[in-house]
């Protein structure tokens, strides 16, 4: 057994996770439609690869990475493509994303699939195939996969599964390793393959001892000598992947490093089940386990298609009638949902219908008394309490100094605070304008080497004609000095103007004398005869015509 | 008195050879205060302060010639930063200057007539085209300097605020709710 360590700070807020897993995960109904999300990852958008009025089988590829930080969207069922065009999505800011919106037509008829090689394929045959196959990170952070399981730049020792789930209410990850440990298991062997790492560490919090157990009798039953299940205490946030791996390892990343440079990978339970549903079976990513708990009837855990409207998925778990609003994620770190339509995407663990009783509207925020007690718990080490006093004051500078970019924004700071003060709210608005300068700053940048480019680009312009004028302008008096000269001696030869313009008569006097009428070149015998007989005439009649002229003259007179 | 005199004559022709070769020794080329300044500057190149561009701005800034509150693109932002760097107090806009939001310059490509006069006037060579080819803008490169809407002889340039959508959205400040006191 190894020992397990433990991290700065956590909380233990109430788990609520019981309610949710007293039945096994349920195929959810199929929608009246579906709203799948072209930004469900983290990078750039999809590119969308359907027409409106196109019929697609489930499986098919609907959206296209775009970009090297990107991942692929299918179709979750077969059916017909109704729109593509701005819907609301599961994203804070109530601003719609470009979506496509499928209607099902019940067939529910899978493309021409099948499992690869996973053996024998080679390494970068594998990722583009995550790729291909949109798998993400389905812990929430959605990152494309196939990134992830590259391991060129670090040598990887230790992959570490997170199924730690520790927000309260989550259980999609517990009911995952209950009921399917095997695959997850074969899944994670692709992916230790991929990162050739030593030693694969499951990390489960204790509070899931069945999936604890589950996945313990799939290691044994695999006989997978390097797994390991290691039960870690129940303290929220150890599913972060830096708490998961002090927690594990004992290795401590520090600030600005990733955790591959450290030797570390993690991934969720749930992606390693999805990479080898896509790996050896060719399925896409086209549904996940969604836990739908809180204001409802029956807690429990689907299998939900992606794009999936929230109403539609939470109305089967039967919500109450006073449900108000639904949160994506659990209560500490989930966002608030604007749109009941928006569809499910691959970062949905879990939807909370939320009530005035559940979640009483917070309490108004006093001042803070600089009681310590956020930095007590913070599992990231920080100063919670500074970091708020200069988020709220707009001092980024020194926020960056006390390295704001390390906080996780688990909100263990926020839940202990006896001030009610909302200090996750204040750390995003601090990040995302961050976030805003570092881009400006980058587009200043890029402005200015283009600005500097395009008058380098006219310098250079402008000389290269002055060049070329002072060329012509040599040459022309060389050659003006050769011909001009001796018709015009006096022409002092540093007045170039002069130079120019008698060469310039030079050459029209040589051109006007080169001139030649040109009908009288080629001609037949006959022709060049007759032209001699006429030219003949003429030298006749200008002879008569200059002798009577001049016996004209005295008449004139 | 002499010896006095003779040291102290001594050390300072010394010192003043030490100081006249450190002079051009690590001589600093050009004016490293404008270059701070340019750093701060958002780069539109746009021509609002007054100044052909972000460079000589920063310039006249340094030589204390021009007002920190002269640059509409950085906004208020911007003065207060150019404020921390020089020192001086912040200073709001002017009645001639107003702050704006971020644009991009779209080309109406049905009514243009492929003049290149907007290619010409661009700062950062944002506009792709040829003579009475149609010409269209580089958005992603494109500062919203607006300096390419006068030249266009047809008027088939208009400048597009950048919408917020879900990529450039911010998380807003906590707004607290205060309650009255009963």
């Amino acid at each position: 057994m190894r020992p397990i360590h433990a991290f700065h700070g956590g909380v233990h807020p109430p788990t609520h996770k019981d309610e949710s897993t007293r039945t096994p995960i349920v195929q959810a109904a199929m929608p009246g439609k579906l709203v799948i999300p072209l930004s469900q990852h983290m990078g750039t958008r999809a590119r969308p690869m359907v027409q409106v009025g196109e019929h697609v089988l489930k499986g098919q590829k609907i959206g296209k990475p775009e970009g090297r930080m990107s991942s692929a969207v299918h179709a979750s069922t077969s059916g017909t493509i109704a729109a593509i065009d701005m819907q609301p999505v599961t994203h804070p800011s109530c601003l719609p994303d470009l979506c496509i919106t499928l209607i099902p037509d019940g067939k529910d008829e899978w493309k021409e699939h099948h499992g690869m090689d996973v053996e024998n394929l080679p390494h970068a045959e594998l990722r583009h195939l995550l790729r291909k196959a949109g798998v993400v990170g389905m812990g929430g952070a959605v990152f494309p996969s196939d990134l992830k399981a590259d391991a060129h730049r670090y040598r990887v020792r230790t992959l570490i599964l997170n199924g730690a789930e520790c927000e309260p209410y989550i259980t999609c990850d517990d009911m995952l390793m209950r009921e399917r440990a095997a695959d997850i298991l074969r899944g994670a062997e692709l992916l230790r393959e991929l990162l050739q790492a030593e030693e694969v560490l499951i990390g489960i919090e204790d509070n899931k001892p069945q999936a604890i157990a589950a996945m313990r009798q799939a290691v044994q039953d695999g006989g997978r000598g390097r797994m390991e299940v290691m039960v870690v205490p129940t303290l929220y946030p150890s599913g972060g992947a830096k708490q998961l791996i002090r927690l594990l390892t004992g290795i401590e990343v520090p600030h600005g490093v990733r955790s591959t440079a450290m030797g570390v990978q993690c991934f969720n339970v749930a992606t390693a089940w999805s990479v080898w549903r896509a790996l050896a079976h060719g399925e896409p990513l086209i549904s996940r386990i969604v836990t739908v708990t809180g204001n409802v009837e029956h807690p429990q855990n689907f299998e939900v298609l992606i794009g999936t409207p929230l109403d539609e998925l939470v109305a089967q778990a039967g919500a109450k009638p006073d449900t108000d609003r639904y949160i994506m994620g659990g209560p500490m770190m989930g966002v608030e949902l604007p749109s009941f339509a928006a569809g499910i995407t691959k970062a949905a663990n879990c939807i909370i219908a939320s009530s005035p009783a559940l979640f009483p509207p917070p309490l108004p925020a006093l001042p803070c008394i600089r009681c310590t007690r956020c930095a007590e718990v913070c599992p990231q080490d920080l100063q919670p309490q500074d970091l708020y006093w200069f988020a709220k004051s707009s001092n980024f500078n020194k926020a960056q100094e006390f390295n704001l970019a390390d906080c996780i924004e688990c909100g263990a700071c926020a839940y202990v605070c006896p001030s009610h003060i909302p200090l996750v709210q204040y750390y995003r608005y601090a990040k995302s304008e961050i976030h805003e300068r570092a881009q400006d700053k980058q587009a200043a940048d890029l402005a200015r080497e283009r600005h500097e480019f395009h008058q380098l680009r006219l310098e250079r312009d402008k000389q290269e004609k002055a060049e070329k004028l002072a060329q012509k302008e040599r040459e022309a008096a060389a050659k003006a000095v050769a011909s001009a000269a001796p018709v015009n001696p006096q022409a002092a030869t540093d007045d170039t103007q002069q130079i120019r313009i008698d060469a310039a008569i030079a050459r029209a006097t040589a051109q006007a004398a080169a001139a030649q009428p040109q009908n009288t070149t080629q001609l037949t015998p006959g022709q060049q005869a007759e032209i001699t007989e006429i030219e003949a005439r003429r030298a006749k009649i200008r002879e008569l015509a200059a002798g009577a002229g001049a016996e004209d003259e005295p008449h004139k007179q | 008195m002499i010896a006095a005199l003779l040291v102290m004559i001594g050390l300072s022709v010394l010192l003043g050879a030490v100081l006249g070769y450190a002079a051009i020794r690590f001589k600093v080329e050009g004016n490293p205060l404008a270059e701070k300044i340019d750093a701060v500057l958002p780069q539109t190149q746009c021509g609002q302060c007054g100044f052909p561009g972000c460079k000589p701005y920063a310039e006249a800034i340094a030589k204390g010639e021009a007002d920190i509150n002269k640059c509409p693109p950085g906004g208020e932002e911007g003065i207060r930063k150019l404020a921390d760097l020089l020192g001086v107090d912040f200073k709001p806009f002017g009645e001639d200057a107003a702050p704006k939001g971020k644009a991009v310059a779209f080309i109406d490509e049905q009514t243009c007539i492929g003049c290149t006069l907007c290619i010409q006037a661009c700062p950062v060579d944002a506009i792709v085209g040829a003579a009475k080819q149609m010409h269209t803008i580089i958005a992603t490169e494109c500062t919203g300097c607006e300096l390419c809407v006068a030249p266009c002889p047809v008027d088939c340039i208009s400048m597009h605020a950048i919408p917020e959508d879900v990529g450039n959205w911010k998380w807003p400040h906590p707004v607290i709710a205060i309650q009255v006191a009963a």
